[in-house]
């Protein structure tokens, strides 16, 4: 909950309300973007989530070096587990 | 030397730790808080212990949002559980966090409709496909989380649905701070800063620490170079006697945070005049209540929740331990009443808790997962 996980989007949903389909290690849930739409999400774009929220937009770099710090903290799976329990 | 090649830089990791063992003047303690529970876990992890000198001592602060929820705040969000028409939902952290009843997976085993959610959005969803049940969100975190509550708040509202509410239990972590800096039994000299509440709330709010308190605070990172720079930075300013708020975490964390979700945050919320914390006591203006626009959407109005009062078991110490005063196996009932399979109080459920990164990491003698100390 309280460590960001980054995800890359992958399609910008269409309706009413900002979200998109962001990809984690495979895994392909919807995410909110309402909280970034400041800074213009696109497809291709890296994000740090948290509960089902892009929260801010980082570099393809930052992703990486904090998927592997959520491994050296032995939190990759739980990560995991929480992106594949947001809904589709 | 294992590992190794895992981190970022590790000669850096070399020269950070030079630097700290250069600049702790062996004469004097440095008492240092990491205010975030996510550090905590970081700090056993990587056995950061071991490489820092003596005199450099890391106390283990409140930002974990499990640990600081007194328990009568969960038997008060199981009462809605106990409703025939509600479905009480919450994030997986809060499942094994003991009431007096009990835990929420203890109640979902006796029959109540306790579940699972990973996002706040995704209650909401579950209250509309359950129109007629009542969908009780059991809100909890600091601010990284308060802004994802807000904006689907904002959405059940302007969707008109009216099957679901928030049992508001976010807290803030600047109050929490000040309440640190004015116990008489703490004694501080500088802040390891949360990362992640940082990214929404920036660095701003931290500017009164080093003003009024003379403390410095780093924002840091979770990985071990990030703590270590965040430690050189804190000693250097100790060094030369200046209090200023630095930000090692900027690849982050902006200096302004996020104003839309501080925006989203202003929206529904507004400050509670006091909140009661697990083992320190109400703090003012520390935590966030649903405000009036948003009424309808309060569990807390709509379900007369009792508002409990429940003293921690007398033999825990969670809330020495919370404000570092006590280290968690100088509590009488660490490893042996409490333990992660059988938790007495929140510290010993979530990972981010001292007490059960310490028994995961120190108890155990599980070594640190890296070998930090080696390469330093």
């Amino acid at each position: 909950m309280c460590l960001a996980i980054p995800g890359k989007i992958v399609e910008i949903l269409p309706g009413e309300y900002r979200s998109a389909v962001v990809e984690v290690a495979g895994v392909r849930r919807r995410v909110e973007l309402g909280l970034i739409e400041d800074e213009h999400p696109a497809p291709g774009d890296w994000v740090l989530i948290h509960v089902g929220f892009a929260m801010s937009k980082i570099s393809e770099q930052d992703a990486i070096d904090q998927m592997r710090m959520l491994a050296l903290l032995g939190e990759s799976e739980a990560a995991i587990e929480e992106v594949r329990g947001y809904s589709q | 030397m294992r590992f190794v090649d895992e981190f970022r830089e590790p000669e850096l990791i070399r020269k950070a730790a030079e630097e700290i063992r250069r600049l702790a003047d062996p004469a004097r303690r440095f008492r240092l808080m990491e205010v975030c529970g996510g550090h905590t876990h970081a700090i056993y992890r990587f056995g950061l212990k071991d490489v820092l000198p003596a005199n450099v001592e890391l106390i283990h602060g409140p930002g974990c949002p499990v640990c600081v929820l007194p328990m009568g705040r969960i038997d008060d969000g199981l009462s809605m559980a106990g409703r025939s028409d509600v479905i009480l939902t919450a994030f997986g952290d809060m499942m094994r966090v003991p009431g007096t009843q009990g835990s929420p997976l203890q109640h979902k085993a006796r029959g109540r409709d306790v579940r699972i959610v990973y996002s706040p959005m995704d209650a909401l969803k579950l209250a509309q496909a359950n129109p007629d049940t009542h969908v009780v969100f059991f809100a909890i975190g600091f601010e990284t989380t308060a802004p994802s509550t807000a904006l689907t708040m904002m959405r059940a509202r302007a969707q008109g649905t009216r099957n679901f509410s928030v049992f508001c239990n976010h807290v803030t972590i600047v109050p929490a701070i000040r309440a640190i800096l004015d116990s008489p039994d703490m004694r501080i000299d500088g802040f390891i800063g949360p990362g992640h509440v940082s990214t929404v709330i920036g660095c701003r709010p931290y500017e009164w620490i080093a003003a009024d308190a003379g403390k410095p605070i780093v924002v840091s990172g979770f990985e071990p170079l990030d703590i270590l720079q965040g430690i050189v930075m804190l000693l250097r300013q100790l060094e030369h006697g200046e209090a200023r708020v630095e930000n090692q975490y900027t690849r982050a964390v902006p200096w302004e945070g996020n104003r839309a979700a501080l925006g989203v945050i202003a929206e529904v919320f507004e400050l509670r005049p006091y909140f009661e914390w697990r083992g320190m006591g109400f703090i003012s203006q520390s935590a966030l209540r649903v405000n009036d626009r948003y009424a309808d959407w309060d569990a807390e109005r709509r379900f007369n929740v009792p508002g409990l009062r429940v003293t921690d078991p007398k033999a825990a110490q969670c809330g020495e331990v919370l404000k570092g005063v006590l280290k968690p196996a100088q509590c009488k009932l660490f490893g042996r009443e409490c333990t992660p399979e059988h938790p007495v109080g929140a510290l010993m459920v979530s990972s981010e808790g001292s007490c059960a990164a310490y028994y995961n990491y120190e108890h155990r003698k599980s070594p640190a997962v890296i070998d930090l100390a080696s390469m330093a």
